[in-house]
């Protein structure tokens, strides 16, 4: 593969944005590929605006996707996924979990929340709504939201299923392999 | 050197193993590779993982320093009684560890010495994004400048062994996306190094004067060496054959300028940036007619470029200010703009604020009303100046509140003026301006917010906790006991979260006559998990007054004229019960 695949996983923080950026890196690792992954830590504030990049192929330079260099951009959130959607290349794919999470300038009257994000997001690229949280929630551990959401992804991506498997075992705890695992085929067989 | 062939790796099976690590975590391994035995830091982005991940390892004796000039004079002192040393400080770090590393370049060394400046262009969490290249040529100290995490760790390893062959101390340089972008690493084993011999030599390690005089001249020596060994050094090396353009680039701006050139340009790759490679680059510029420069932040290879009579193009091309990104290269050389389908959304933001249940947020509503100025410093609570608290007059660099209040008190004696200072930062280079205050005579109020920990780069310990990096057990520095040790007498310790006790004990301080402290203690709310519970608004309660908004907590909302708290992020600090006038705001039972 001598093109990069380029994505951009993003979210608000603390919604697991940097593990599921480090299971696509192991895929692509485990496929052999060279790779590169990148996001911005520090303030240890949450409820920020997060990102990271994952870039992988024969060879990678640059740590970073440029806008309208992804291919994908896998959103834990409608309103960031709206935000960083110039990102995508014209033929790339938005893979968006359809939960709202509102903003503090929201919460507090100043800015509303805006409508209708899943129809202007789909009117633009290609978009595959994924309700996560909900079927996290039928799972019985709201936390799988990421391995969901991963197994749309990665399918759509083109790594084999038993690779999404083991970037899963290898990147998760231990106890919760298991429903992680079945999760990730949620997602695998939603497309 | 630092190319990894991946594939070849993994298909050749299991004897080679290839990491996917962060900078950070890199140098890290490369630190435990090289054999260092004494690594020192204090916590700062994007710095903040190096040490983290170097006490991992049983063998490296780390510590949280009270601050970078502490962490380098530990670090010195091993480095002289013959072991390898490191230490590692964000940009602004290395100002305040300046002095002991100016004459380190003197003294040189007897162990290797290695300093890790983290600096972060675009100024992601940091108050100016100066670019420390300058130091390293400033202090006279070779100067390493890693493009991705697998040279990253050879260069700590590179530049260790380069220290004792040249018996100078090596600063390794990265930035933002080399600390915090993840690439393959080839890991090895530790070496087998011998500890070298402490012996006494004043005359190496005594600065005064007349050694210093002599110093001075074999450190040009010293130097005069290493630029011998460059001409062969293979950190810096000649790539590609594409005939448009002629490129000389280091560090992460390498990696973009491949990434928007390609095989179109050919590259002189700088690892080493001071001292240049000077025949290297003539030898690439005799081949070339146009030579373009890039190179993030300052003209820093530019003017030392153009110095040797050979000309470039840079920074006409390339901002100074703020990242580069490949994109800038495409569009500046190849004339190629970005393709973007949707722009210009006008999007609610989500802007760092204080978290829910920050006890920061209770002090700072108290202050505007009892306080003229208040002076901020470095940490979580800087952010007490956005809306709606707008809390803080000044704030330039770590431990300045206290020496920036006793200066406005100066000129304005009749003002109530407040200082404000995390513990963390108050023990790094607050205490010093404090007995500045009380020896000059001087009246301020100081407010210690004691939150015990280092928050803002994400809960480091520090003198004031009771732990060390490796989590043990440590005596804790008692605040107040310091305080008062400085000659302050009236000093409180209260409740953060007890709005009442806050207002009538800043009241009571500023009304005396000298200087007085008030340490406002309350452990962080994302280390206190012991507070799982919530608040609620009892709707037939409320007069929708609005006061309960004036801290700006994101936990409480305004929507559709009727206020709101949102059960998830609520953290329980009961802040916002204390303002409401029509007890409107009760404990949520119901959710645990």
């Amino acid at each position: 593969m001598n093109k990069a695949a380029n994505i951009l996983i993003v979210g608000v923080g603390g919604q697991g944005t940097v593990l599921a950026s480090r299971i696509i890196s192991q895929a692509a690792q485990l496929s052999g590929y060279d790779v590169k992954q990148s996001e911005v830590h520090g303030m240890a504030q949450r409820g920020g605006s997060v990102v990271s990049y994952v870039r992988f192929a024969d060879k990678i330079f640059s740590p970073m996707v440029e806008i309208g260099q992804a291919d994908m951009i896998i959103a834990f959130e409608k309103l960031e996924a709206l935000r960083w959607s110039d990102y995508l290349q014209s033929k790339g794919i938005m893979i968006v979990n359809e939960q709202e999470i509102p903003p503090v300038s929201g919460m507090t009257g100043t800015v509303s929340y805006p409508g209708d994000i899943l129809k202007t997001l789909s009117s633009y690229c290609q978009t595959i709504t994924v309700n996560a949280i909900g079927m996290a929630i039928k799972l019985g551990e709201p936390r799988t939201v990421n391995s969901i959401l991963l197994g749309t992804a990665l399918k759509k991506l083109g790594f084999e299923r038993s690779i999404g498997e083991k970037a899963v075992i290898k990147s998760v705890p231990g106890r919760t392999v298991e429903v992680n695992l079945r999760a990730l085929s949620l997602g695998w067989d939603l497309i | 050197m630092a190319n990894v062939n991946v594939k070849k790796n993994i298909e050749k099976g299991g004897d080679i193993i290839v990491k996917l690590l962060s900078g950070n975590e890199a140098i890290a391994r490369g630190a435990y590779e090289a054999g260092v035995k004494v690594a020192c830091a204090y916590p700062g982005t994007p710095s903040t993982e190096i040490l983290e991940n170097i006490a991992v390892y049983d063998g490296i004796n780390s510590e949280w320093s009270p601050n970078e000039k502490v962490a380098v004079e530990v670090a010195q002192g091993a480095c002289f009684a013959g072991e390898r040393a490191l230490v590692a400080m964000k940009h602004v770090g290395v100002n305040v560890a300046a002095d002991p590393l100016f004459s380190l370049a003197y003294t040189g060394v007897n162990g290797g010495f290695l300093v890790v400046s983290a600096d972060d262009p675009g100024m992601h969490s940091s108050q100016n994004e100066q670019d420390n290249r300058y130091y390293a040529k400033f202090m006279k100290m070779p100067l390493l400048e890693p493009s991705d995490s697998q040279e990253a760790k050879d260069f700590v390893i590179l530049g260790l062994e380069l220290s004792e062959q040249f018996d100078l101390p090596v600063f390794l340089r990265i930035t933002t996306r080399i600390a915090h972008s993840k690439s393959l690493v080839v890991l090895r084993e530790p070496l087998n190094r011998e500890k070298r011999i402490y012996a006494k030599n004043t005359k190496k390690y005594v600065v005064m004067p007349s050694n210093a005089r002599k110093l001075r001249i074999t450190l040009e020596e010293r130097l005069q060496k290493l630029r011998i060994y460059l001409d062969t050094f293979p950190g810096n090396r000649a790539e590609g054959s594409g005939e448009d353009f002629a490129v000389i680039t280091s560090g992460i701006a390498y990696q973009y300028a491949r990434e928007a050139l390609g095989e179109r340009a050919t590259y002189l790759k700088l690892g080493f940036t001071y001292p240049l490679p000077e025949k290297a680059i003539r030898e690439f510029a005799a081949l070339h007619d146009t030579l373009y420069v890039i190179e993030e932040g300052e003209p820093f290879l530019e003017e030392q470029i153009r110095a040797m009579g050979v000309n470039v193009v840079g920074k006409e091309f390339f901002p100074a200010i703020g990242e580069l990104n490949s994109q800038m290269i495409k569009e500046k050389l190849l004339g190629e703009k970005s393709s973007s389908m949707i722009t210009s959304h006008n999007l609610p933001a989500r802007p760092p604020v204080l978290c829910p249940g920050c006890p920061h947020r209770g002090i700072f509503y108290v202050l505007n009303k009892v306080a003229d100025y208040i002076t901020t410093d470095i940490g979580c609570y800087t952010l007490g100046t956005l809306p709606p608290l707008n809390a803080g007059e000044l704030c330039l660099c770590m431990g300045s509140s206290i020496g920036n209040a006793f200066g406005m008190s100066k000129v304005m004696p009749d003002r109530k003026i407040v200082a404000t200072i995390g513990d963390s930062t108050f023990l790094h280079s607050g205490i010093t301006a404090l007995m500045d205050v009380v020896y000059n005579r001087g009246k301020i109020i100081l407010v210690i917010l004691d939150n015990s920990t280092t928050g803002m780069t994400g809960h480091q310990h520090n003198p004031s906790t009771g732990f060390t990096i490796k989590n043990e057990p440590t005596k804790k520095i008692d605040l107040e006991a310091m305080v008062r040790a400085c000659g302050v007498e009236q000093v409180w310790q209260i409740s953060a979260y007890d709005l009442k006790q806050v207002n009538e004990t800043l009241r009571a301080a500023i009304a005396c006559e000298e200087t007085a402290v008030v340490i406002a203690k309350q452990p962080c709310v994302l280390i206190n998990k012991r507070m799982a519970r919530s608040y609620r608004i009892i709707h037939e309660n409320c007069k929708y007054c609005r006061s309960c908004l004036d801290i700006g907590c994101p936990a409480i909302g305004n929507r559709d004229g009727e206020i709101f708290i949102n059960e998830v992020l609520c953290n329980g600090c009961a802040v916002c019960t204390q303002l409401c006038m029509f007890s409107a705001i009760e404990e949520d039972r119901g959710y645990t």
